[in-house]
């Protein structure tokens, strides 16, 4: 049997019987009257559905994530939900409980919204500029490179690295970010470098 | 693989139910519609589910509910219980099957079962608090809910919960406003084995039969479906390896009906108005008067005999 | 990926997600697919719902995929070789092999030299003072043409196939038995599936993940696999494969793009200080066929390398300067995490960048990585949310215990975009590349990880322009030339990775095939000459002249296959199954009409797939089907491919309750490389009797989920799996806090006593293990604990450097006060 076209013509079966249901007569104004009856309004009407991938495990999961204008950053959008891609050949709009649950990743109490600075010695994080944090973890990175950096090994062969200062990349990073990532980690000469494929 | 509902849209979509398609109101009566809508039923297949909890996880997040973060008891079940907010819960028993010598982890996923004779409905002495519609969605109106709990009670399968925050009894709605606009619930679409899956009760039926073929060539020769007729058949079912044994599945009831002191109760709602029920629901004393409860607890055991007394 | 790559030629998951439906028997061992991979396990549920498949579940616990399985077999923690050449030794003995597919598509034909030698667990060439092997002696004996020899009959003494057959012999169910503690039954009926595969007719696959690879001795757990899979003829035929179920989502990805200590993209390497010149580099990796006709498909090495430094280097990358070989950092050794921490300790790094990385929780011994921490001048932690590492100066009780004043490291915290904030593309396990659009905006002031690193980048440049420093060459020779230097886009970045001709690309006739500045449709057009980059080979055609294949979204399926030919685009150049060619016998005919998948039509390979092999070269040519390997052949036998030996031995944890019970003088791994530090915090099964393992949960991803809401509401809290056994040993009670500690550290947490773990029977001896979740820690909204790896030993397997989190000793004890 055709599920899915089983499907479709049941659920014209189950409109069929509503007096009046036309889209284009109705509206949006069909769905507040099923409010009254305790049926909540349909929350995912008039936002914005993007495609995008679960960032959790290596299933990568299709996602759709539904976006409106933030109530807490004005003229922002932000996530207002996420649920499986029905048209992803993997996971066929199933998520598991952590992709479901994504949408609280992104409203996570512990989202960092500034760039925070600790001072040595001390017992909290202050609010800082972007400014301020990058001029001082370059002046740092610069200092530390100087002074270690190795043009030439015993036997007189360039080898060009830095080995005191280390890089742990990120294995959520998309494959573009990951090649500036790449771009960047070796061009300061770096060899301190790993990511999560070993844990 | 049963083919998923297609994705949700964006643009409006007129209701495909409402109103007009009730066939029962607690405590009042409805004229029925014309024309019954098709039944629907989720079909829940306990061996194929891994428990991950995704339908869980699914159900806080359509519903915008917010659960306590608790602590581990020494179990898998997170929360411990149904409550207010948790309408869905996975449990876990570890069942050793002394005829095969094999260890079965079977796990549950609770909740409401959408009972075609629905024992919350009749219990409820709210007018409209409760609504059964013709495709067989069983919802609670929490506008008209007075929080008296006799719903809890009537219910052969002790499933709804009284909300602490706003006094209100809760419940799965099997995605209500999904199935209006022709979505599944959001647990079956989550479900990532489709243990979960959602169609007409025909449907559900047939897909029933295919898996249970499955299972018993794998050995399970009770293998079978839940739908327990003492409650007129349920719009949520499972399909069991043991379906001769359900209480093995973390109590899931052998034979659920309503216990008939719920009907002794619609007898007293005649004489008695919706203001004293509160106030008889304050004592906790009419509230016992519908212990048709399956699980049994010392505390009952106590209520029960001041139930006794009160009756004298 | 340190034994697919020997055995196959490319180090990857070697079917799809959706391909396990077309399996007969799926054996999930070392991993546990259902709790980590839920949506992907959902086509092993359709293979046994609409197939007929039957699931067998290998594990010390009885897990989530073991409770959906047919078959569930326990297996001590640390023993799994021991099992595997059991099944081995099974399908040699009882002759239950793919004999054709044997024969013809492995090196079980080809002669060893004569001076190989096996005593004692150990191989030719041992140098115990330097823990390593000299590996010549494992190589093949060559004829006077310079090509491999070989027996086709599989009958002289000296052939890979006699060898295999005298190596595994003494791993008898009762071995497995006496070692594994895996009852004889249990282990005969999983062996008895697996046979049941070998035959072209019906198909397995094997689906692992770290609990395979973190072990000492994890890459030749997998080299097992391999092995057994290619007697059975399940590698490159549809519901085959072994299946390394990766764990990040792109964690594929950033492996491809090369954030690995000696790796360039592609899997090129990085020199090494041996190497002074790129010719020097070259000529030790252009490998020539090794026997007559083969592929051979890394002598195209070279394209790969100069079109990679094109793009590193751009126009500061010239034929008169080795296109820029010498800015690159050469090696002088390997930094993997462990060594990496290692040296942090010794207080010998300054500072430490952490992209979306949590450390102080992911690296073993979580004491001795504060401490490191602690040593640094500086550290970064770039991330959405903020870590357990980023805070690792902070005071939490018992579950961080620091004082912040004597910790004298500044700590950046800067906020990174989520995944719904950001576009690109994300490569998943089966090396499907595939796009994600951006959702909506940064969260409040957060930047993506290209912004940031621009910045940085951009920043220091300056500096070093304005004042001068060392290696101020190297640094400004790379090529930096984005229109917006502060914000790279997607779509450059992406134009680096694939590729594009820098001159007009001109073939024999002189006729143009691609003009200047055209984007490459595939790596066949790079060039050795500086007239190509693409830094990436292995991704070329990704983002071709045609458009961007990462965004495809078309989900036909005309095999019915579950190969979505135009869905993404899978690396290398669209393949969906690696290693095809193999799906059809040396004349080409499928092996069977159910497995019926790429076969020669009479003029070209043809199927639903893109072949894995020359789609003209017909099959009387012979050329083999593992076009990466020089042998045009799998490898049964690695040569000397990896540190500790050409075919697996059963080796013990560095920590074991148990001796060595087949090579009582094997400890460990012996060529396991070992730091002082770590070698003196290993503990005793005196002291610590109990085997205790690490593992994720299906509620949680990693560090992360334990600060998301949803997911601490369904695992809130730390615990323990045990057996009921153990716990009636040592008075715990269902759901009572207990102390569990290691020569290393201790964790406390709630006791899950549970018929899901028994106690094992090793050589007559209980044994018992516990289960210790790994997603708790300090920071988020579950209960606090202290990290798993407080637990864990810093020693990683001889290959991969993979820590030995799968396998250590513990001791477990009740603590006092009222039961949850």
């Amino acid at each position: 049997m055709n599920m899915e076209l089983s499907r479709r013509s049941f659920m014209l079966g189950a409109g069929a019987g509503l007096a009046g249901t036309s889209l284009g007569a109705l509206g949006f104004g069909e769905i507040e009257a099923a409010h009254a009856l305790s049926i909540r309004p349909f929350k995912l009407a008039q936002t914005k559905e993007v495609r995008s991938q679960c960032p959790y495990c290596a299933v990568c999961c299709g996602m759709m994530i539904f976006a409106a204008e933030s109530k807490v950053e004005k003229g922002k959008m932000e996530v207002t939900h996420i649920e499986g891609d029905v048209d992803h050949p993997v996971n066929r709009g199933t998520l598991c409980p952590k992709g479901a649950g994504a949408i609280d990743y992104i409203k996570s109490k512990s989202r960092v919204k500034y760039p925070m600075y600790r001072k040595p010695g001390t017992n909290s994080f202050e609010r800082v500029s972007w400014d301020f944090a990058m001029e001082r973890i370059a002046k740092l990175m610069k200092e530390d490179r100087d002074a270690n950096w190795v043009e030439k090994n015993r036997d007189g062969v360039t080898v060009n690295r830095w080995l005191t200062t280390a890089f742990l990349a990120g294995s959520s990073v998309a494959n573009e970010g990951g090649w500036a990532t790449f771009k960047v980690s070796r061009g300061l000469g770096l060899l301190q470098i790993e990511n999560q494929a070993r844990i | 693989m049963f083919t998923p509902v297609p994705n949700p849209t964006t643009n409006p979509v007129a209701a495909k139910f409402g109103q007009q398609d009730l066939i029962r109101r607690s405590a009042s009566s409805v004229t029925a519609p014309a024309k019954r809508q098709t039944e629907v039923a989720k079909l829940i297949d306990v061996s194929k589910c891994i428990g991950c909890k995704a339908c869980q996880v699914a159900c806080l997040e359509w519903n915008n509910l917010t659960e306590e973060v608790g602590v581990n008891v020494g179990v898998y079940d997170n929360p411990h219980d149904l409550t207010a907010n948790t309408w869905t819960l996975m449990r876990y028993t570890e069942y050793e099957n002394a005829e095969s010598g094999n260890l079965e982890w079977l796990i549950r996923k609770d909740g409401c079962m959408h009972c075609e004779d629905p024992g919350c409905l009749k219990a409820c002495p709210a007018p409209g608090a409760i609504v059964q519609y013709s495709n067989g969605i069983v919802d609670f109106d929490h506008d008209k809910c007075i929080g008296c709990g006799y719903c809890i009670k009537g219910c052969p399968f002790n499933i709804p919960r009284i909300s602490q925050v706003d006094q209100k009894a809760y419940k799965c709605s099997l995605c209500s406003d999904r199935l209006a606009v022709g979505q599944g619930p959001a647990c079956a679409k989550a479900c990532p084995t489709q243990a979960i899956v959602f169609g007409t009760k025909d449907e559900m039926k047939q897909w029933a039969d295919h898996r249970i073929k499955d299972l018993k060539s794998r050995g399970f020769k009770n293998a079978g479906l839940y739908d327990p007729p003492g409650v007129g058949g349920t719009h949520v079912m499972y399909v069991l390896q043991h379906a001769d044994k359900p209480q093995i599945y973390a109590g899931l009831p052998n034979n659920p009906s309503i216990s008939p002191l719920v009907e002794v109760w619609k007898g007293v709602t005649k004489y008695v108005g919706l203001a004293a029920i509160g106030a008889f629901a304050a004592f906790g004393f009419l509230h016992h008067a519908v212990a048709g409860a399956n699980r049994v607890t010392a505390e009952d055991e106590k209520n029960a005999e001041r139930l006794t007394e009160g009756q004298r | 990926m340190a034994s697919l790559g020997p055995t196959f030629g490319r180090g990857a998951m070697t079917n799809s997600w959706t391909d396990i439906k077309n399996a007969d028997v799926i054996w999930i061992m070392g991993g546990n697919a259902a709790e980590a991979h839920p949506c992907g396990f959902k086509w092993v549920t359709e293979a046994k719902a609409e197939r007929g498949a039957k699931l067998m579940v290998v594990d010390p616990r009885f897990n989530r995929s073991a409770s959906v399985a047919d078959h569930y077999a326990p297996i001590r923690s640390g023993s799994d070789i021991a099992f595997l050449s059991g099944v081995i030794n099974y399908l040699l003995t009882n002759d239950k092999i793919h004999k054709e597919y044997v024969r013809n598509f492995t090196n079980a034909a080809f002669i060893v030299r004569d001076d190989f030698e096996f005593n004692e667990g150990l191989f030719s060439g041992y140098d115990e003072s330097k823990r390593s092997y000299d590996r010549s002696t494992w190589e093949y004996k060559f004829g006077d043409d310079g090509f491999a020899i070989r027996d086709m009959t599989l009958q002289d003494p000296r052939c890979v196939f006699q060898l295999m057959k005298k190596h595994f012999a003494q791993y008898t169910p009762e071995l497995v038995e006496r070692v594994s503690g895996t009852p004889k039954d249990k282990f005969l009926k999983v062996a008895d599936w697996v046979a049941s595969t070998a035959n072209g007719e019906r198909a397995m696959t094997i689906m692992y993940a770290l609990g395979w690879t973190q072990h000492s001795h994890g890459a030749q757990n997998i080299r097992c696999a391999a092995m057994i899979q290619l007697l059975c003829g399940n590698i490159g035929i549809p519901g085959g494969g072994v299946n390394a179920l990766r764990g990040h989502s792109n964690v594929q990805g950033i492996t491809d793009v090369g954030t690995l200590t000696a790796a360039i993209p592609g899997y090129l390497a990085l020199p090494t200080e041996q190497e002074p010149t790129l010719e020097s580099h070259l000529g030790k990796r252009t490998f020539k066929p090794l026997t007559p006709n083969q592929t051979s498909y890394w002598q195209n090495y070279h394209k790969f390398y100069v079109s990679f430094l094109k793009t590193q280097f751009g126009a500061n990358a010239t034929k008169e300067n080795e296109f820029g070989y010498n800015y690159l950092p050469k090696l002088d050794g390997i930094y993997d995490c462990i060594k990496m921490f290692d040296l942090m300790h010794q207080g010998k790094t300054t500072g430490l960048l952490c992209q979306g990385f949590n450390p102080l929780m992911a690296i073993p011994n979580t004491n001795k990585s504060r401490e490191a921490l602690s040593k640094l001048k500086f550290l970064v932690s770039m991330d959405p949310i903020e870590t357990d590492t980023a805070r690792f100066w902070e005071n939490h009780g018992e579950f961080n215990n620091i004082d912040p004043a004597k910790v004298q490291t500044e700590v950046f915290m800067l906020p990174v975009t989520s995944f719904a904030e950001e576009e690109g593309s994300v490569t998943n396990s089966s090396r499907l590349i595939q796009w994600k659009w951006k959702a909506a905006d940064p969260y409040f002031e957060s930047k993506t990880d290209t912004e940031i690193l621009a910045d940085l980048f951009v920043r220091m440049r300056k500096m070093y322009e304005k004042d001068g420093g060392k290696g101020k060459e190297a640094l400004l020779a790379v090529d930096w030339s984005y229109k917006d230097p502060l914000h790279p886009t997607v779509d450059e970045l992406q134009i680096e990775l694939n590729g594009k001709a820098l001159t007009d690309l001109k073939d024999a006739e002189g006729k143009v095939v691609r003009a200047a500045g055209q984007r490459l449709a595939t790596f066949g057009e790079m060039r050795d000459d500086g007239s190509t980059d693409g830094c990436m080979w292995i991704y070329t055609g990704f983002y071709g002249p045609t458009g961007n294949m990462a965004q495809r979204r078309d989900n036909a399926d005309p095999s019915g296959l579950g190969v979505y030919p135009s869905w993404g685009f899978s690396w290398p150049a669209n393949r969906r199954i690696q290693y095809n060619r193999a799906s059809a016998d040396p004349d080409g005919k499928p092996w069977s009409e159910r497995k019926k998948y790429m076969y020669w039509d009479g003029q070209r390979w043809s199927g639903p797939d893109v072949p894995d092999y020359v789609p003209t070269i017909p099959p009387d040519r012979a050329v083999g089907p593992f076009i990466m390997n020089a042998e045009g052949v799998s490898r049964l036998w690695v040569r000397g491919l990896m540190a500790d030996g050409p075919f697996p031995v059963h080796m013990e944890p560095f920590e074991s309750p148990v001796g060595n019970l087949v090579f009582p003088k094997l400890k460990g791994n012996p060529v396991a490389r070992v730091f002082k530090y770590d070698m003196e915090a290993l503990g005793t099964s005196k002291d610590f009797p109990i085997v205790g393992t690490t593992y994720r949960l299906t509620e949680h991803f990693h560090y992360w989920t334990k600060t998301v809401h949803a997911n601490a509401v369904m695992q809130p809290e730390f615990f323990v799996e045990m057996s009921e056994e153990l716990a009636k040993e040592k008075g715990i009670k269902h759901g009572q806090r207990v102390r569990i500690w290691s020569k290393r550290g201790e964790v406390k947490g709630k006791a899950v006593v549970t018929k899901r773990l028994k106690p094992f029977k090793i050589d007559g001896k209980t044994v018992h293990e516990v289960g210790l979740p790994l997603n708790f820690g300090f920071i988020g909204e579950t209960k606090k604990a202290s990290p798993i790896n407080s637990l864990t030993s810093a020693i990683g397997d001889s290959n991969s450097q993979t820590p030995e989190f799968k396998a250590f000793l513990v001791n477990v004890e009740p603590i006092a006060g009222p039961v949850a």
